[in-house]
């Protein structure tokens, strides 16, 4: 097989459309394009259909049951409508939340608007490998806790959480219990009955799926009740109103039902491909670090610091390579990934991070081509390193009082 | 982020990377940056009899623009005299390259080597360096002062 450029190795971000999603949306653009919630027409029914069948695609990936899934626009929608639905419902009986320090920005902003509203808010620092653990959880409830937030799997160093220990802590103790599933679901087992969990976050375009469309599970027995974010014509259970996007919605279910079939296959398929990637460059790369867990993470993640070499210049250097760093150049922020601080990496190596996010498409031939780019241009970037130089030379860079700026 | 032609030109085709002997009383070397910060940049210059910098070298950890800042440099101060090098601002760096805003630290810190390589030629020849005319600058000599602990 020919490789084709540029290689794709940024599926946590996000990924591309299956060709049988896209074959099963097509109709729903032209000619069954009805309005979901129109009750009196043949067009309105067919649209609702296709939603229903979705909403049993999307459940059946999760061991829910359909009523339970509340459509929304994506995940950011449906961590907003968890953290703040449930913290306005519940305000009248706690206003304490924990969640962790690695969770991505729509919990934690969520978080920083409902502290500015009242509520205080508890971040658990994960241990040095991103695990966040129900014993960490425990130590940080309060009696007036009223939702624990943690995700599933992080997105940027592919860590997977205690979730179904921390799951059944919050049923013992009462409170909802939240989890942002995006980069676990159809990658990790899930099943939140199994999980002990109360609410859980999905998006499409990260399994397959279109972009745009996402759900929220919403469980109902015990019910889960929460302040809608969105006011209007009372769709979805009252929870989320808006014209339900019937396309995007049939997309999400068919990635759903895709990603429950193949991904026995699938999980086994990356992790050979990662562990390939990984074996490859550190036969023949020293001086790198893992960030995550060794074995706790995704299948198709691999998160490595290369010391003494710039994140931002080694992503230049694997121009015809779509992968990310945690160095602070590829942020508008200018501040490194606050992710790997939080594992307590240090600055120069998250600054140093590279995330290689495999996927259904990638190859061993890409895997192949990647790992012999990094491994030259690693190389040829350390020979450029004023840091490289000191090492060889046998300074001991953390005994340098280096000048900030 | 999208780069101008002149940084990838220089990434992919830096300019006198390399290293001097420090210790040579010819040659000046600046080390300004930090690790944690995300660019650390070595220029090291040698200076003929006459006062002209005959040649440059540098070594950069940091990103493209930060490199091709540096390798940018080298190719300035060759011939210069220090005191005309002295006057290379960082406007002009960042000018050259197109940097965006958010990589101007990375021309401020060009400019802060060249004058840290310079300081430390001065103060071999036993001149009297006079005391940081810029906060860079300050900057720039502590890093120095620290990798060179026998000062």
């Amino acid at each position: 097989m020919t490789l084709k450029f540029p290689i794709y190795m940024d599926y946590h971000a996000t990924t591309p459309v299956d060709r049988r999603v896209l074959d099963a949306m097509l109709p729903y653009f032209t000619e069954h394009f009805g309005n979901a919630a129109s009750r009196n027409h043949a067009f309105g029914w067919t649209a609702e259909a296709a939603v229903e069948k979705a909403r049993e695609q999307v459940a059946a990936l999760i061991g829910a049951d359909p009523k339970e899934i509340i459509f929304t626009s994506g995940a950011t929608e449906s961590d907003n409508l968890a953290v703040k639905g449930v913290a306005y419902f519940l305000k009248d009986k706690g206003k304490h939340i924990v969640t962790s320090k690695i969770e991505h920005k729509a919990i934690l902003d969520s978080c920083r608007a409902l502290e500015r509203d009242g509520f205080e808010v508890t971040y658990v620092d994960p241990d040095k490998t991103g695990l966040v653990t129900s014993e960490m959880i425990k130590n940080a409830l309060r009696p007036d806790t009223i939702l624990v937030s943690v995700m599933l799997a992080n997105n940027e160093i592919g860590t997977v959480n205690e979730i179904p220990e921390i799951g059944a802590l919050c049923r013992s103790k009462g409170i909802y219990f939240h989890t942002d599933a995006v980069q676990g679901i159809g990658k990790i087992p899930f099943d939140v009955n199994s999980a002990n969990v109360d609410l859980a976050s999905m998006t499409a375009h990260k399994i397959y799926g279109p972009k745009g469309v996402g759900a929220l599970y919403v469980r109902r027995k015990p019910r889960v009740r929460l302040h809608p974010l969105m006011d209007g014509g009372g769709h979805e259970r009252g929870m989320r109103s808006g014209t339900l996007n019937v396309p995007g919605i049939v997309g999400f279910g068919m990635a759903c039902e895709v990603a429950r079939l193949d991904m026995a296959e699938d999980t086994k398929r990356l992790a050979a491909l990662r562990d390939r990637l990984k074996a490859q460059i550190y036969a023949r790369v020293p001086h790198v670090h893992l960030n995550g867990h060794e074995t706790r993470r995704l299948p198709g993640n691999l998160n490595i610091s290369f010391a003494y070499v710039e994140g931002e210049s080694l992503l230049m250097a694997l121009k015809d390579v779509a992968v990310s760093s945690g160095s602070a150049c590829t942020s508008a922020s200018l501040e490194p990934s606050y992710v790997l601080r939080a594992l307590g990496v240090g600055d120069d190596l998250a600054h140093s991070s590279i995330r290689f996010g495999l996927g259904r498409f990638s190859t061993q031939e890409e895997v192949d081509y990647v790992s012999n780019l990094v491994v030259d241009k690693v190389k040829k970037l350390r020979e450029m390193s004023p840091l490289w130089e000191m090492v060889q030379e046998g300074v001991d860079l953390k005994s340098v009082q280096w000048a900030a700026h | 982020m999208a780069y101008s032609d002149k940084v990838v030109e220089h990434y992919e085709n830096p300019r006198n990377v390399g290293s001097m002997d420090k210790s040579d009383p010819n040659v000046g070397t600046g080390l300004v940056g930090a690790p944690a910060c995300g660019d650390v940049m070595k220029l090291q210059i040698r200076i003929s009899e006459d006062g002209i910098i005959e040649d440059a070298k540098f070594k950069t950890f940091g990103c493209g623009s930060a490199i091709a800042s540096s390798s940018l440099v080298t190719e300035w101060v060759k011939g210069k005299s220090v005191d005309e090098a002295e006057k290379i601002k960082n406007q002009e760096i960042a000018k050259e390259l197109s940097l965006p805003p958010v990589k101007i630290h990375c021309s401020v810190l060009a400019e802060d080597a060249i004058k840290a390589a310079i300081a430390d030629y001065r103060r071999k020849k036993g001149e009297k360096v006079e005391a940081a005319k810029t906060a860079g600058e300050a900057h720039a000599r502590q890093a120095f002062d620290v990798v060179n602990p026998s000062r």
